[in-house]
């Protein structure tokens, strides 16, 4: 264990801690005391970039399952660090805005920040993982924990809607996930990732090549709220807003993209690739903003931003995956550049305007824009916060987003000079639905600012007067606020410290180890055709803006009915009442049905493996000659038993039984076997007379005897059972393979027993055991014979 | 003859299906009577029916049949005896508490 798997499994430990605080020191907010951590860890983790000078990877192992090839490999490599940093880093601010935001009084912390505390564990060790199993591991707990904290007020319906809904949707992307990853084990033999990349041209050439890669995009599509898997992201805003703003938006959404990057290395070469990331990632660009306008709830706004942006970042990483394919690879891997720009500027612009729609929640107890409005100057700071948040989601200069935008644009263009994949003439599609995506998100930007800020003060709706609030609740937004606009006039800060080293974690084959990729990015780029498509964007949207009201009908021209909330409500509907219907279905409760399903299949699979195999033989050269008293005793027997079978009288039936059985010691009798003989005999007299005493004791109303109710199901299945059984005997009889063992019980029944009845001497000496048990069964069968008699609890309890 | 004893055993074997499919508990406890019967009766023909003296060393015979499955069908008796008697007992106790041995009525049902 090295100091950087105790940063990984730190939280764990710290959450063990947190109740007891809780407990302890019911005065302090438990925050402060949790706030330690993610501060440690990111000052940690920042020592990691601060001290690469050749910007070496740091792999430290330890052996978790040794023999079967999982070991807890962490790996820090550029990607991996700049994700830890977003964790770490946003993880403080969100934990202290967290203290301002939820009442000590009021609400049960402790299991607050134990859940947040175990996802912030989670996805440090996602991001951290070379192993892949370690990896799906710590996947499926951000997923719980992500459940555990949509459901944090679990009093409330909506919320375990929406806790359930997105632990159903991530773990099914989670189990296809770890499908892939077995899949890819197979192909090469091992789980590690770094080894997995050493083999890839085995995994190209290989046939379950394209299964892996969609079993793994299925992981990261759900996670990352991709279309159509993205409609658990609206319902999971039932959370309290700092895990909206923390999981939601900025840290566990973009696992699924840290996954397309981090595998990158293994399926990028392939066109399937190419089109799944980029095609299902640009029209997520475009549904999730087209939907965000529609939208009357703060966070719901919000919810499909997100969407939309990690649609534009996936899409980015797909395009980017083209750049292995050219020679002038600089020209087609700005896509990439601007993924991972956009990721760092997506978690701090989105971090924000969800703590900025918390303290209007707070402030005013409505998050619903029809309810606001004239806020501006009675939130200043929050008002300012917002334009910088959502002007830079909107892609406006001098924001940071304006330049992952630009750079957008710029790859999408790209696109249409290449010459592979189809490039060249479904290539069209991307820059042009990016465009109109852009204006969606421009529109929604637009809404979000001036819908809450300006116009009038709607005082009668609001529950309380708003003013602004405490300076402790404004310090997080107004760090990320700052960096959104220090990200926007100094990105170079950016380029050689974070997103280069991440470029070479996608991207590795294009470099030898000492070369570097080219980062730079500037603001004014002189007059392209970037610049003219953002400003066509600010034209059409501030025009759509103005005009809202009077096309917002468009919405309403998807019916309800075919939305995708809708399909998955439904599909949970019907897949409940049909498997209901299915087992009520064969579930009948009546023992005869249940008794012809074993028969049946008793019938069926013996039948069928006999006749598969050839199996039936019939040897008569070995059998003992037919006598004239066993043939008689033998149509005894079966007219004894024809008789049970067709008599209409019970008492009939029994008898009838009885002479089965004496005619069954006669049997015992005529092959030589006393002892049966004796047993039987006494026992068959105990059996009937046991069955008259129940017979006699049929309650009066009962008595009119029954005829057997004749089925033919019945008929068949019984009529199988006879013939399998009939059939397997005399098979099984004909190709006898061994001698059997009796010479070893009559050589020695005396010599070792020391008795003469070689039966006996069996059944008390040699297996003795049998002996032992099945005097226990008496036992047993007589105590609870017993106890069945002499225990009456119901009549107790009614006397 | 242990062809003929096969057909005997195949058709307790079918006897002892058709009782245990019927309505009425009286008659599956029958048909498992019958049942264990026909495995008795298989498990002695399978050890070979070969002529042969009784398996009793007093009678000085040259050969004598099988004693292992005559030990096994005396430990399979007794049991089957046990288990016979503990169902009978459980039938009537049945009747008295709940009045009836028809085994639609006597079905489960999850409503209640």
């Amino acid at each position: 264990m090295t100091l950087l798997h105790w940063a990984i499994l730190a939280p764990f430990l710290f959450a063990i801690f947190v109740p007891l605080v809780y407990k302890v020191f019911p005065k302090l907010h438990t925050g402060w005391f949790v706030l330690l951590l993610p501060v440690v860890l990111f000052l940690y983790f920042l020592q990691f970039l601060l001290n690469r000078t050749h910007y070496e990877t740091v792999i430290e192992t330890v052996e978790w399952i040794p023999s079967l090839g999982i070991n807890f490999t962490a790996y820090v490599d550029g990607l991996g660090l700049l994700f830890a940093l977003l964790i770490t880093g946003i993880g403080s601010l969100v934990v202290l805005y967290s203290i301002y935001y939820l009442s000590k009084e009021k609400e049960q912390l402790h299991t607050f920040y134990v859940y947040l505390l175990m996802f912030m564990g989670a996805m440090l060790g996602v991001v951290l993982s070379d192993n892949t199993i370690v990896l799906y591991t710590f996947w499926e707990l951000t997923s719980f924990s992500s459940f555990l904290l949509i459901g944090y007020w679990y009093h409330r319906e909506k919320s375990r809607y929406g806790a359930q809904k997105s632990m159903l949707i991530t773990v099914f992307g989670g189990l296809s996930m770890l499908g892939g990853f077995i899949l890819l084990y197979l192909m090469t033999g091992t789980f590690s990732i770094r080894e997995t990349i050493a083999q890839v041209d085995t995994i190209l050439s290989h046939d379950l090549f394209i299964f892996a890669m969609i079993l793994i995009l299925l992981g990261a599509f759900t996670k990352s709220a991709q279309f159509p898997f993205y409609i658990w992201l609206p319902d999971a805003m039932e959370a309290p807003t700092p895990v909206s703003a923390y999981l939601h938006s900025a840290t566990m959404v973009k696992a699924g993209i840290y996954l397309v990057a981090r595998f990158s290395p293994i399926f990028a070469f392939s066109a399937e690739w190419f089109w799944s990331v980029s095609l299902f990632g640009i029209f997520t660009l475009f549904w999730g903003s087209f939907n965000a306008v529609k939208q009357t709830d703060l966070k719901a706004i919000l919810a499909f931003s997100t969407v939309s942006q990690l649609g534009m970042i996936m899409s980015l990483l797909g395009v980017g995956a083209a750049a292995l394919h050219y020679q002038n690879f600089e020209y087609y891997t700005v896509a990439t550049l601007a993924a991972i720009f956009h990721l760092i500027n997506h978690a701090t612009f989105k971090g924000s305007l969800f703590m900025v729609v918390g303290i209007i929640d707070h402030e005013t107890g409505t998050r619903d824009i029809r309810k606001l409005g004239g806020l501006m100057s009675l939130m200043p700071i929050t008002f300012t916060i917002a334009v910088i948040g959502a002007f830079s989601m909107a892609g406006l200069p001098p924001f940071n987003g304006f330049l992952s935008k630009e750079m957008f644009f710029t790859s999408m263009l790209r696109v249409l000079e290449m010459n592979m994949f189809q490039a060249d003439t479904w290539g069209m599609l991307l820059p042009i639905i990016a465009w109109i995506g852009s204006v969606f998100t421009f529109l929604y930007s637009m809404v979000l600012v001036f819908k809450t800020f300006t116009g009038k003060l709607q005082k009668e709706k609001l529950e309380k007067m708003p003013h602004e609030a405490p300076i402790g609740m404004l310090i997080p937004p107004i760090v990320l606020a700052s960096l959104v606009v220090i990200f926007g006039f100094f990105p170079d800060l950016l380029a050689y410290t974070l997103i280069e080293p991440a470029m070479k974690s996608i991207l590795p084959s294009l470099l030898a180890e000492s070369e570097h990729f080219h980062v730079h990015i500037e603001m004014w780029h002189g007059f392209t055709p970037e610049l003219f498509m953002t400003i066509g964007v600010v034209l059409l949207g501030t025009i759509l803006f103005l005009t809202l009201t009077k096309w917002k009908k468009v919405y309403g021209l998807q019916p309800e009915k075919l939305t995708l909330n809708t399909f998955y409500d439904s599909s949970l509907v019907a897949l409940d009442s049909s498997s209901s219907r299915f087992t009520k279905f064969y579930m009948t409760g009546f023992i005869r049905d249940y008794l012809v399903y074993i028969f049946a299949f008793l019938i069926v699979m013996l039948g069928a493996s006999m006749a598969s195999l050839g199996a039936f033989s019939l040897d008569v050269s070995k059998t003992a000659p037919v006598g004239i008293y066993e043939v008689i005793l033998a149509l005894v027997m079966i007219a004894g038993t024809l008789t049970t079978l067709f008599s209409t009288s019970r008492l009939t039936a029994i008898i009838a039984l009885g002479s089965v059985g004496y005619s069954l010691s006669l049997f015992f009798v005529l092959f030589r076997a006393p002892d049966l003989a004796l047993t039987q005999l006494i026992i068959e007299t105990v059996s009937v007379a046991l069955f008259l005493l129940a017979f006699y004791h049929l309650p009066e109303l009962k008595r009119r005897e029954q005829k057997l109710r004749f089925r033919l199901v019945n008929f068949i299945i019984s009529l199988g059972v006879g013939v399998i059984v009939t059939l397997i005997a005399i098979s099984a009889n004909s190709e006898r393979v061994s001698e059997t063992i009796a010479s070893y019980f009559i050589e020695n029944s005396y010599k070792l027993g020391g008795g003469k009845n070689m039966v006996n001497v069996i059944l008390v000496d040699f297996r003795g055991f049998d002996t032992m048990f099945e005097i226990t069964v008496l036992g047993i069968a007589a105590l609870a014979i017993y106890s069945m008699i002499k225990l009456r609890l119901s009549r107790r309890e009614e006397g | 003859m242990e062809i003929i004893m096969s057909i005997v055993a195949g058709i307790l074997f079918m006897a002892a299906t058709y009782l245990m499919l019927s309505r009425s508990l009286l008659r599956i406890i029958i048909g498992t009577g019958l049942l264990s019967h026909g495995a008795h009766l298989l498990i002695l023909t399978m050890g070979g029916l070969k002529q042969g003296t009784v398996p009793l060393l007093s009678e000085k015979a040259a050969s004598f049949v099988d004693p292992l499955p005559q030990a096994l069908i005396l430990t399979a008796i007794v049991i089957s005896f046990g288990v016979t008697s503990f169902f009978l007992v459980l039938a009537y106790r049945s009747y008295q508490e709940l009045g009836t041995d028809d085994m639609e009525q006597l079905r489960g049902n999850d409503q209640q």
